[in-house]
């Protein structure tokens, strides 16, 4: 047991892989299983997974800038009540004053939303940064008024009134039938980014044989390369087993000019909140670890003492990680408000402890310094599937809330006794 | 000849604590002054107001004879000063190449961290100090304070620096290593870098310093060549703070 152990170590070390990522996706796995095994195979069904996809991304989008807020020492409590009020901005901004400006559906109209919530929630991001780092106010308290403060605003753009609907194009952005690019464009995206995968691991070991350093096993690479490109295109493929609805895809290909013959399988393909979920992945991922700010910010919650003796503009960057994180609630609020199709003032409420634990779950320590952007938007993936499993078993809802939080208890248990055995 | 550092009367203190009371320094190319005194003397904090940690309350500094604005690590660095903090100053949670190069990272074409390239010079200069270390790619956490230490002094010796601060360089070190960081303040002064070392160790300091500087509770006590004075005479300056006849003596000598 103690040899396989160690053996199975060693096989992790080789593939330079993060153990604690493989955990998680073990732990994903058995939570899928069980869920599967309980309702009685309804869980893994493409439609079941699509779903829970969608369902996730507003959560992961914020989770990465959480992250990032959590490696340096501080934490955002306000993200669900940044996403409420840049929610009701952009469901005013698009179903009350550009249909003056520009008229009803004007193709411009869901880019000057997403820009507008963008800006805004970037805005009320940097607006408490500067107040976390200039002023010192320790976060949890700028934040814990901002949660009062923002979502107070969003109640106030309307006076509480609920606004619908959103623009067309706009609504594509939280997934649903417009939602989703369809089979061939998924199977392309899916190709474009195992090429990408595939380039990016030979760049890598062209670079460090370059110079002479050790690199992985050539077993080992290529099973590192094997697991990258069947994840994307088992996603892929899932994504595509999903078919439209028999009067949708009727529509469909009436509007192409076809005939619908019963039983024509149109399938969904991926849907844009999860490519934007994604995309926002790929970019903070780049952002924390190959960029001079992202090596900022983990210096800074590694030792903030020597970021500011090493030169680093310690102020200047957390700040800078708030304005991140605001940007990135007005992302979220882009998906969660065209997914219900109308800006209400509650929308995001208790997002920020659900964003807090997917990261925290995703092994950013609590201590600052440690956390990568996968491991948060597996940790936003866990806690989804967990409630969208408990919601198929019909467990209500104060249940699901206990066990969630239980859950979120346990992860970070498990975190400490992992980092402790690694001292 | 004009000095390459002159610190004059500077004043610096942390609420009531007077941690450094009107204390003078001054150094030279290719010279090493060994700042000496008690724990508490204020020796750490006079020189972080040289690398930037700390801004005087009153005071001047000069470099090469012009006044100089120093008001942070970065302003510091742009005058050639580099530091090794008693303290180390090391992000535990990145590794060796990530604290090397903090704060001024070299780049790919793409803007992006050139990860590889740091490596590079990172084994480079730690080859210099300490052949036997391979573990590149570790948190510095994982480290033993020797090889804490280590990488502390690679990140100072790594960027051309002027004027270089020591504090307490060898404090964590074992024999070996210590002798090879003596080598290298040998090497480091023959190439005209000035050296501001701190230490405890009085036979260090007189081997390897031209003059020093002894402090007691933050005032200078005075400076004097080690040729000119004796190791009991320069202990008696530490601990009585009595000034010999060969040293210049400073605002805290006993008289
Ligand atoms: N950040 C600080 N805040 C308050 N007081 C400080 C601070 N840093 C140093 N002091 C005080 O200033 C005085 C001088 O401290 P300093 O660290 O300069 O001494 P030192 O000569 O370097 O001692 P050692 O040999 O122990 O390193 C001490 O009385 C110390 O308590
Ligand atoms: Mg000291």
């Amino acid at each position: 047991m103690r040899g396989l152990g160690q053996g199975s170590g060693a096989a992790l070390r080789a593939l330079e892989v993060d153990p604690r990522l493989v955990g998680m996706l073990g732990a994903l796995l058995a939570i899928w299983l069980g869920f599967d095994l309980l309702s009685g195979g309804a869980f893994l069904t493409p439609r079941n997974l699509w779903n829970l996809s969608v369902q996730t991304a507003s959560i992961a989008v914020m989770a990465c800038g959480m992250v990032l807020v959590i490696v340096t020492r501080n934490i955002d409590l306000s993200v669900g009540a940044i996403l409420g009020v840049t929610g009701m901005v952009i469901g005013v901004l698009q179903a009350r004053l550009l249909p003056e400006l520009l008229g009803l559906e004007h193709p411009a109209t869901w880019l000057i939303a997403v820009l507008a919530a963008v800006l805004v929630g970037g805005a009320i991001g940097l607006l408490q940064g500067a107040l976390i780092a200039w002023l010192a106010i320790p976060s949890f308290i700028v934040t814990l008024g901002g949660l009062l403060v923002w979502r107070g605003a969003a109640w106030w753009v309307t006076q509480g009134q609920t606004v619908a609907p959103m623009d067309g194009r706009f609504r594509m952005l939280g997934g649903g039938i417009e939602g989703a690019i369809g089979a061939t464009a998924s199977w392309i995206l899916g190709g474009l980014a195992c090429a990408a995968i595939l380039a990016a691991l030979l760049a890598s070991r062209r670079r460090r044989l370059r110079f002479g350093f050790p690199v992985r096993p050539l077993w080992a690479e290529a099973t590192v390369a094997i697991l990258a490109v069947g994840a994307v295109l088992g996603t892929v493929a899932v994504a595509n087993a999903y078919p439209l609805p028999a009067g949708i895809a009727r529509r469909v290909i009436e509007e192409a000019g076809g005939t619908w013959v019963p039983g024509t399988f149109i399938p969904h393909g991926l849907a844009v909140p999860v490519l934007v979920a994604i995309g926002v992945g790929i970019v903070i991922t780049v952002l924390a670890l190959r960029t001079r700010f992202g090596r900022a910010v983990f210096a800074i919650g590694g030792n903030p003492e020597a970021a500011e003796l090493s030169g680093i503009n310690t102020r200047r960057t957390i700040m800078l990680v708030f304005g991140l994180m605001g940007a990135l609630c007005g992302v979220a609020a882009c998906i969660a408000t065209a997914r219900l199709n109308a800006a209400t003032n509650a929308a995001g409420s208790l997002d920020e402890l659900y964003v807090i634990a997917a990261a925290v779950i995703g092994g950013t320590s609590l201590a600052g310094g440690a956390g990568t952007i996968a491991g948060a938007m597996l940790g936003a993936l866990v806690m989804q599937s967990l409630q969208s499993g408990m919601v198929l078993l019909g467990v209500d809802a104060p249940m699901q809330n206990i066990v969630v939080g239980l859950v979120l208890v346990l992860a970070v248990w498990l975190d400490t006794v992992y980092r402790g055995r690694m001292r | 000849m004009t000095p390459l550092v002159e610190m004059s009367d500077i004043h610096l203190a942390f609420g009531g604590i007077k941690a450094v009371d009107g204390a003078s320094l001054d150094l030279h190319e290719g010279e090493v002054v060994g700042l000496l005194g008690h724990n508490g003397a204020g020796k750490s904090t006079l020189i972080k107001v040289l690398s930037g940690a700390y801004r005087a309350d009153s005071g001047d500094i000069r470099v090469r004879g012009e006044p100089a604005h120093i008001h942070s690590p970065r302003d510091a660095r742009r005058y050639g000063i580099e530091t090794i903090y008693q303290t180390l100053a090391l992000a535990d949670n990145l590794d060796a190449a990530a604290n090397i190069f903090l704060g001024r990272e070299l780049l790919t074409a793409w803007g992006t961290l050139d990860d590889a390239a740091m490596e590079a010079a990172t084994r480079q200069v730690m080859g210099r100090l300490n052949p036997h270390f391979r573990r590149f790619k570790e948190p510095v956490r994982a480290l033993s304070g020797g090889q804490r230490q280590s990488v502390a002094i690679a990140r100072a010796i790594h960027f051309d620096a002027r004027i270089l601060i020591m504090d307490e360089p060898t404090a964590a070190l074992g024999p070996a290593e210590t002798r090879q960081v003596g080598e290298l303040v040998k090497q480091l002064k023959a190439q005209g870098i000035g050296i501001f070392l701190i230490s405890h160790d009085i036979h260090d300091v007189f081997d390897l310093a031209d003059r020093i500087s002894v402090m007691k509770n933050g005032r200078l006590v005075g400076t004097a060549r080690v040729a000119d004075i004796t190791k009991d005479e320069a202990l008696g300056m530490i601990i009585l703070g009595k000034c010999p006849p060969g040293a210049i003596p400073g605002p805290g000598a006993m008289n």
